[in-house]
């Protein structure tokens, strides 16, 4: 189907470059997927307001897995961020880039948009987060359906990950 | 393995054996008369009872099957590079395959044995003897992987090998082909006399696995064909079948047929520890290499090692002595309570049982019949033990269930029998399909059998499987030995040709398996364990890629400023932390194979860019629904461009 797919687009882009002339041939590329987009977004903010899920703010939603209840100090505590960006760049990096999106959300200002037990739920629960979290559902979506990983951390480590993430 | 030449006489037996078992060829319909198949058939999601080990004969590999559904679960490489898993490919493991000869990527693997602990199989190691280019290797159960191999000096045909005694103190391997030792140029015709064998000592360290060649035995020039060290009572002995003892050098089927008996040699390897202690040894130039895999690093090192001890038997009393046994026997088997010591006789009507009680007795009191290169031969009948009549023609091998039965295989007449130890009567016997060479008891070559299956290793399917042109499969055959009478259950083909197999109860290994590697604990000095990380570096016209994989892209995807005539080095480190999410590496035009990195493991890869172009590379595992999407792109320019080293993700 890939392979159809491909030899469509093929086809279409040389019926385009047919068409087009000098001026279409400048372009890089074509635009035609752009469209694809605009009718899927509506399709899967139905479910919501139209607001795309990574921007949502749920602080009530604790997720689906261990942490049920997570205390967070007044002050940051920063030896726990330190060793928690430790296992971050090891662990997590690879996906997420602290300040932008890259292949999943970043974390800076996640705490404005989620509870601390749904953040930590998904780093130690991905697997069953994104079939049964509604949230975690959306957002495998709009992050082209690739599931985050599962990297083996422990509580601990996802605690400290969590503080790292009230630093950024 | 021998080939059997008497053509009239194997004609005019087997004409007979057709007829005569004809009847009970039609009786024994094998799975069809019971519920067989319930037996075998494990559900979907369920995990089978029994590991197997199976030998790959010529495909140098370990084949890991689950029993009784007889599913295959694992291909491990040994002595053969594994395009599949990198496994001689990549830089890695490359020294895994080195020898004096110089790097040698395929051999005959034989006879896999596992470590033992009192007298009982306990899934920690797996050895396997490579015959060609005589190798031990040790498989660890914890990763399924070979973790290390061992040279043998002064060996060739490294057949009786890989046995292990009853608390792994050693593995012990023999020599099948006698040679000059040391090696020299001279007549193949002064063979007699002139050329020796080697019985080798590997101890075993208990923590880490780690072979070590102990001491050598050296032996007269017969060819030493299996190796069963002593149990229990017999511990601290090792016996060994002899053919040649003639010490022919041409048309051996022949030459080499002509005494009426050939030897069990039994070696007292305490005396030879006592000797060594002594320091009765010499020590010789033998050079042989030793490689190990070390799982912190996930690199394998060679070392070329100089020296042996040898004790010569022939020089050392109380060492070695032969005791008579007809006629060209192959399978060397002690049951479990270790008196009795099997003959399998090739070439004998009868099966030969040896007492080891008697033996040292006759021992003690002198009952010798002569000797062999100054090494005391016992009186036949006065280590005799017993003698099983006639059960079939050209018995193999024999295991025990534990319960007082022995099983033995037989080639010619195409049969396993079962028969009792002690009275030596003949119980039961049930076809193979077809020839087996040897058969395999969960523990039935220790003190501890799990005597509830049966597998028969078949050297010949013709028409037991759909046809695949003129080479087909060998096979395994499972039967339920619980009962009084043996019922076959399944056949199945296999990888290779497996000469033995060893086989355990899962829950001794399977609680230890191992699912990623941690990448706290990766030493490999090119890992990558943290994106931040990622880079190429040039080093004249080497260039180091320094690339990490996780779901789902390659980092860096783009790369520039590689050239023509370059030698670049892809380390791949995999960043997963979760079971079951390898991911591949291959790059257009590579000479070797993909790489197969577990989560946290690194592996590294050589390319020689050889055209100008831009050549993209990817990910050969699925590892996700994105899969497809994991790739990346490396430009080649000319050998004399400027273009810029850089490289990218996501830019």
């Amino acid at each position: 189907m890939n392979l159809k797919m491909k030899s469509v687009a093929v086809l279409f882009s040389l019926m385009l470059m047919a068409c087009g002339g000098k001026e279409e041939k400048k372009k890089e590329g074509f635009s035609v997927e752009r469209a694809k987009t605009t009718t899927e977004k509506p399709q899967e903010a139905a479910a919501d307001t139209g607001t795309p899920a990574s921007e949502r703010v749920e602080l009530e939603n604790k997720g689906v897995g261990p942490i049920t209840s997570v205390e967070l100090g007044a002050e940051i505590d920063q030896a726990l961020a330190d060793k928690g960006k430790e296992v971050y760049d090891q662990m997590c990096v690879a996906c997420h880039r602290p300040d932008k999106k890259f292949i999943g959300p970043a974390p800076k200002g996640i705490l404005e948009r989620r509870s601390p037990e749904w953040v930590m739920n998904m780093i130690l629960n991905p697997e069953v987060m994104i079939k049964e979290d509604p949230l975690a559902k959306d957002l495998l979506q709009e992050f082209n359906g690739a599931p985050m990983a599962n990297q083996g951390l422990t509580e601990e480590q996802a605690r400290s990950v969590l503080e790292y993430f009230r630093t950024l | 393995m021998k080939t059997y030449s008497y053509l009239t006489m194997t004609f005019i037996v087997l004409a007979t054996v057709i007829t005569g078992c004809k009847d009970q060829g039609e009786n024994s319909n094998g799975a069809l008369t019971s519920n067989a198949a319930e037996r075998v058939y494990v559900e979907p999601g369920k995990f089978d009872e029994f590991y197997a080990f199976l030998s790959g004969g010529f495909s140098g590999q370990l084949a890991v099957y689950g029993i009784p559904s007889g599913r295959l679960l694992k291909v491990v490489p040994v002595f053969s590079q594994d395009p599949e898993k990198a496994y001689g490919y990549n830089e890695e493991t490359k020294p895994m395959l080195n020898t004096t000869h110089g790097f040698i990527p395929w051999d005959d693997t034989h006879h896999p044995d596992m470590s033992q602990t009192k007298g009982v199989l306990d899934g920690r190691w797996v050895f396997m003897n490579g015959n060609n280019t005589p190798r031990i290797a040790r498989v660890d159960l914890t990763t399924f992987e070979t973790a290390e191999i061992i040279e043998i000096p002064n060996s060739a045909g490294n057949h009786s090998s890989s046995f292990v005694t009853e608390n792994t103190e050693y593995v012990i391997a023999g020599t099948r082909f006698a040679v000059p030792i040391p090696q020299k140029d001279m007549p193949i015709k002064d063979y007699k006399g002139n050329f020796k064998a080697s019985l080798s000592f590997l101890s075993v360290d208990q923590e880490s696995g780690e072979m070590d060649l102990s001491f050598q035995i050296r032996l007269p020039g017969f060819a030493y064909d299996l190796v069963h060290p002593g149990r229990d009572k017999s511990h601290g002995w090792v016996f060994i079948t002899t053919y040649n003892t003639e010490e022919a050098h041409t048309l051996l089927e022949v030459n080499a047929s002509q005494n009426d008996k050939d030897f069990i040699a039994a070696v007292n390897w305490k005396k030879a520890e006592e000797y060594i202690k002594q320091g009765k040894f010499k020590t010789e130039k033998a050079e042989y290499a030793h490689n190990i895999y070390d799982e912190d690093t996930h690199m394998a090192t060679s070392t070329i090692k100089n020296e042996v001890r040898v004790l010569d038997a022939s020089e050392l009393p109380g060492l070695v002595y032969f005791l008579p046994t007809p006629k060209s026997p192959h399978g060397c088997d002690v049951d479990p309570t270790g008196e009795y010591i099997v003959g399998n006789g090739k070439l004998s009507a009868d099966l030969t049982v040896h007492s080891f009680t008697k033996m040292l007795d006759a021992i003690e009191n002198k009952k010798f019949d002569g000797e062999a290169y100054n090494i005391p031969i016992l009186n036949f009948e006065d280590v005799l033990g017993g003698t099983v009549k006639q059960p079939g023609l050209g018995p193999l091998h024999t295991e025990f269930d534990g319960k007082g039965n022995a099983y033995t295989t037989f080639f010619i007449s195409s049969e396993v029998v079962k028969w009792k130890l002690g009275t030596w009567e003949i119980l039961d016997r049930k076809p193979t399909y077809y020839s087996p060479g040897h058969l395999s008891i969960p523990g039935g070559n220790s003190r501890k059998p799990w005597g509830k299956y049966l597998l028969a290793m078949n050297k010949i399917t013709k028409d037991r499987y759909l046809p695949t042109g003129p080479e087909v499969s060998q096979s395994a055959q499972l039967y339920d030995i619980t009962g009084e009478k043996m019922e076959l259950l399944s056949d199945f083909p296999t990888i290779g040709e497996p000469h033995y197999a060893s086989m355990v109860p899962a829950e001794l290994i399977q609680s230890k398996s191992k699912k990623i590697y941690r990448l706290d604990e990766n030493k490999h000095p090119y890992a990558t364990t943290s994106d931040a990380n990622v880079k190429v570096e040039r080093e004249g016209n080497e260039v180091h890629v320094y690339m990490t994989m996780i779901r789902s892209h390659l980092n860096p995807d783009n790369i520039e400023g590689v050239k023509v005539g370059d030698k670049v080095y892809f380390h791949l480190t995999n960043l997963e932390q979760d079971y079951d999410v390898p991911h591949g590496f291959a790059v257009i035009g590579a000479e070797n194979s993909e790489l197969l990195v577990m989560p946290g493991e690194t592996e590294t890869t050589v390319w020689y860019p050889k055209k100008v172009g831009v050549w993209p590379f990817y990910c050969t595992d699925f590892c996700s629904a994105l899969h497809q999407e994991m790739s990346g792109y490396i430009r080649v320019s000319p050998a004399d461009s400027n273009t810029e080293l850089t490289w990218s993700l996501g830019d």
